[in-house]
């Protein structure tokens, strides 16, 4: 590897940290203040009660349920995809993988803000932990609301391990590379970090250990999550391949988030050196694949449920279909399947700009489909006695937009205090060994930029 | 602490600058080699690679299995309720308490064998240059017997600088 691509990797991937311009505070202030509307807002429901939401008997989880469990999709995007990618040791990850680790951890944490929200007195939430209360209550562990707390914790602990310990070498980079402040803060935060033979192969081991654990525990936190509606007699949710279709569904969710945080990236960070039209098409590839298994798991579960006659269940699938959740139920398959299907199966339209409009297409119908799966279900349960409706509240429809301007202005934070393609996983993927078995990959770029 | 080291362009100019090392009787715990990146297929990068780690992971694992066994079983005799008729101690709920607390602590174990064997958080040796963040390898020597040869080994391999 010359010099002179180790300095130009340097140059290039450190100038977001040690360059700001005007727009970056613009962009700041702008997500910061519609966050600091939501902290409001929610103070303001704690305030007046949970009365100000829309939720009522018998719909008890509504856009608060539905947007944790989009957010616990959307940290799918990271971890799990970064896990399997170094497993099976795919070059074109290198420049992805932070990228999306740092989805999982933000959208996880933000994520599981979601229960607590919903618990409308959120300082009791130390409720949840495994201690004994003053009467000697322990929490109930037959509960899937308590195996939420375990498998979140777990995931979230094991994602930020896995997104921090690759860092440390590039913060003594940054260390070596700055002086005044940064130095000495990124200096504390490389830990002391050289680059010994010693230290790079205790990372790799734990760095493997770690992409290997973290892969049942991605896949159990989805479907823990999942268990929240197929334990309980509801209709449409007490089936038994929900957690294979949550863990499907926020596959596809978590892919399609990463795609758009890589484009953004590309686009705002000037990466267009390191973040190659190979890496979208790939995603997209993934993508397309992902949005066949949705829809293959939403036949499968339609299907079996039509052709079962259940009263109760098949009025939660007329009311979807034909009712008055049919356009959001019709937006989302064009969203989920018939957009990006028609995008992605096609090479020409598999350019960056065609999986950014697919990934923008399955955001907007997973949270749709988180959706209906939580309310009409709730709204139509066995007697017509019990139905009713739903219409969000302003309280609930700000707390929901806040949440993405919070995952925007974490992400952007992030971008500026740490660089966002990881430089020394760069520098190993061209030494002569691994850029000889990613010679492919660099072939393909080549061919299709002279395309 | 006095320290001889050297700079090299490239992973084979490194190999023999250690190779030289060992020909002038330094061992491999005396010789130090730091780079930005991981140099795998080179001789000299293959010192340190045996670890405990897998097994401390599991070991980790089996204690977080091991906690999470007593936890679930204690708490549920401690405070007996009949939730949907299941049995008091219900082992289907509790193994995903099990399989949680295992990975949970499989990880932290990893991470923490990562940081002690490592020596993170740590100060920096004596031998250390900032250039190595800009692609150069270093080879050098802490408290050199005889300074002299050892310069004269870094000198043979191509060092673009040696520095005391």
């Amino acid at each position: 590897m010359s010099d002179a691509y180790t300095r130009q990797l340097n140059e290039d991937l450190l100038r977001p940290l040690l360059q700001t311009s005007w727009r970056f505070y613009l962009l700041v202030a702008f997500l910061g203040s519609i966050v600091a509307m939501g902290l409001g807002t929610w103070a303001w429901q704690m305030w007046n009660g949970f009365g100000v939401t829309g939720i009522n008997n018998p719909i008890f989880w509504a856009f608060y349920i539905t947007n944790f469990v989009f957010w616990i999709g959307i940290s799918h995007a990271g971890t799990l995809i970064s896990a399997i990618l170094r497993l099976v040791n795919a070059g074109w990850r290198r420049p992805v993988t932070r990228c999306a680790e740092v989805i999982t951890a933000f959208a996880l944490m933000i994520g599981a803000l979601f229960p607590i929200i919903h618990l409308g007195r959120p300082w009791l939430f130390f409720w949840l932990m495994p201690y004994p209360s003053s009467r000697q209550i322990w929490p109930n562990f037959r509960s899937p609301l308590v195996w939420d707390f375990f498998a979140i914790t777990t995931y979230l602990t094991g994602s930020v391990l896995f997104l921090v310990l690759p860092m440390i070498p590039d913060f003594a980079l940054v260390r070596d590379k700055t002086t005044g402040w940064r130095h000495r803060v990124y200096g504390a935060l490389a830990l002391g970090w050289t680059g010994t033979p010693k230290q790079w192969h205790r990372l790799e081991s734990a760095m493997s250990i770690m992409a290997i654990a973290i892969i049942p525990v991605a896949v159990s936190v989805h479907t823990i999550v999942s268990f929240d509606f197929s334990m309980a007699p509801v209709p449409m949710w007490h089936s038994t391949m929900f957690g294979p279709y949550f863990v499907a569904g926020a596959i596809f969710s978590g892919i399609a988030g990463l795609i758009i945080a890589m484009a953004a990236l590309r686009k705002f960070l000037h990466l267009e050196a390191y973040l190659h039209p190979l890496h979208f098409q790939n995603l997209g590839k993934l993508l397309l694949l992902m949005s066949l298994l949705w829809a293959y798991f939403v036949f499968a579960e339609r299907l079996t449920i039509w052709y079962g006659n259940e009263p109760s269940e098949i009025a939660v699938m007329n009311v979807t279909q034909r009712g008055s959740f049919a356009p959001l139920y019709w937006t989302m398959v064009v969203c989920n399947f018939v957009l990006p299907f028609t995008i992605l199966s096609i090479k020409k339209l598999r350019t960056i700009t065609g999986c950014v409009i697919a990934s923008f297409g399955v955001l907007i119908g997973m949270w749709l489909e988180r959706f209906l799966i939580v309310v009409p279900s709730l709204g139509h349960k066995y007697l017509p006695y019990s139905w009713g409706v739903y219409r969000p509240r302003p309280v609930e429809i700000m707390i929901t937009i806040s949440t993405f301007a919070a995952m925007t202005l974490l992400y952007v934070l992030f971008s500026k205090l740490v660089p966002i393609i990881s430089i020394w996983e760069m520098k190993a993927g061209q030494h002569p060994a691994h850029a000889a078995s990613e010679a492919v990959a660099h072939d393909a770029v080549l061919g299709e930029t002279r395309a | 602490m006095s320290a001889v080291y050297a700079l090299y362009p490239d992973g084979d100019s490194a190999q023999r600058a250690v190779n030289g090392l060992k020909a002038a009787g330094l061992g491999d715990d005396a010789i130090t080699v730091i780079a930005g990146e991981p140099l795998e297929h080179h001789p000299f990068f293959e010192t340190d690679k045996s670890t405990w780690m897998w097994y401390l992971a599991s070991f980790g694992g089996l204690v977080g299995l091991s906690f999470a066994t007593w936890l679930t079983r204690m708490t549920e005799l401690a405070w007996p309720i009949n939730t949907g008729n299941m049995p008091i101690v219900a082992w289907w709920p509790n193994l995903i308490i099990m399989f949680e607390m295992t990975m949970l602590f499989a990880i932290l174990a990893s991470v923490l064998t990562l940081l002690v064997t490592a020596g993170l958080p740590g100060r920096r040796g004596a031998i250390y240059d900032p250039q190595v963040m800009d692609g150069k390898i270093l080879v050098g020597v802490a408290n050199p017997g005889d300074a002299v040869a050892v310069e004269r080994a870094l000198t043979v391999a191509g060092a673009t600088v040696i520095k005391n």
